[in-house]
């Protein structure tokens, strides 16, 4: 194809989408409108089994289903993830070179944000019934925190103080915690992920049933199955290399 | 409310375009991650703050360091494969 004819189709398809979403947007309900069919539904069910942040019951409780189906797919692009770094028959692991050259002001900054960033994942995933956050939004903060060690440290010092096997371990028990919560459902009041636990009052840490457990579990999850994607792509920048190329430098 | 709404629309869609009119990957890193802020703030406006959070957990921090990472990885394969054919 061309590239007059490429650009050709390029400019037929891209109109038609840009009259499709117009059309779509104008047929749209108004921003900030009083009527909301889902939110008369999702609100009173939510303040019935005492979540104070909606949409925290509206993910784990109302659809949790969806949210375990999401956490399926975060294990398997960490497996992916780890099937397609692993070192390769021609490359080898070598000892991190010492790259010590950083920015005195990165590293105070660093070593100050790391255990206030930690936390806070710890804060947001631990007060996810009650206000915005939860689960996945700190296991994020957690994993992103902790590679501070990384950009203002060394990679040696975050090695050490992360053991991947450890973390592959949190990464399967968050999975199965979810999986065991949504089975006691079964056992308990017959359907699956049934928010059965005790609510307790509106607002309180230890409210809202089963949504602060799977909250955690999440939590544990998502900070695991991160931090174990970003060790490979850390892996491959500065531990992998070619064989020969190790041979030479120690030579 | 309508003003800060149309202001931030128009920050992400600068943001956007400066995205797609980076020249290398290193450059659109940074656009990058200033488009996921940006979007952070549109969430925000929009009552969303749920989303807004982990829009900027992970569109300004763990993408951009992933792209990073990778796009290094590639340069140096890149540099190891030119040494071995001179």
């Amino acid at each position: 194809m061309s590239r007059r004819v490429r650009l050709l189709v390029f400019l037929i398809g891209g109109a038609a989408v840009a009259v499709l979403l117009s059309l779509a947007f104008l047929d749209m309900p108004h921003v900030g409108r009083s009527e909301h069919l889902y939110r008369d539904l999702a609100v009173p069910a939510s303040v019935r089994h005492a979540t104070a942040n909606v949409v925290s019951a509206v993910n784990f409780d109302q659809r949790a289903v969806d949210t375990f189906g999401e956490e399926t797919i975060l294990i398997a692009s960490v497996v992916g993830a780890a099937a397609l770094l692993r070192p390769a028959k021609e490359e080898t692991e070598r000892r991190p070179p010492d790259t010590s050259r950083i920015l005195e002001s990165t590293r105070l900054v660093g070593y100050l944000l790391l255990p206030v960033t930690l936390m806070v994942g710890l804060d947001v995933v631990g007060h996810g019934q009650l206000t915005p956050g939860g689960g996945f939004q700190g296991g994020v903060v957690l994993a992103t925190g902790l590679h501070l060690l990384y950009v203002a440290g060394s990679y040696p010092a975050l090695d050490r103080l992360r053991p991947l096997e450890l973390f592959d371990v949190l990464d399967a028990l968050g999975a199965a915690t979810f999986a065991a919560v949504g089975l006691a459902g079964i056992a308990i009041a017959g359907s699956f992920l049934t928010n059965m636990i005790s609510f307790g009052s509106l607002g309180q840490l230890f409210s809202a049933g089963t949504v602060p457990v799977l909250n955690v579990a999440v939590g544990m999850e998502v900070f695991a199955a991160m931090v174990a994607i970003l060790a490979k792509f850390l892996e491959q920048d500065i531990t992998v290399v070619k064989r020969d190329a190790t041979e030479e430098a120690g030579s | 409310m309508t003003v800060l709404l149309v202001l931030v629309l128009t920050l992400v869609g600068v943001a956007g375009t400066a995205v797609v009119l980076s020249s290398t990957p290193e450059r659109m890193v940074v656009t990058y991650s200033l488009l996921g802020l940006s979007l952070g703030m549109l969430f925000m406006v929009l009552q969303a703050p749920d989303v807004a959070l982990s829009q900027v957990a992970v569109g300004t921090a763990v993408m951009p360091m992933m792209i990073l990472l990778a796009t290094r990885t590639m340069q140096k394969d890149r540099a190891n494969r030119r040494g071995e054919d001179s």
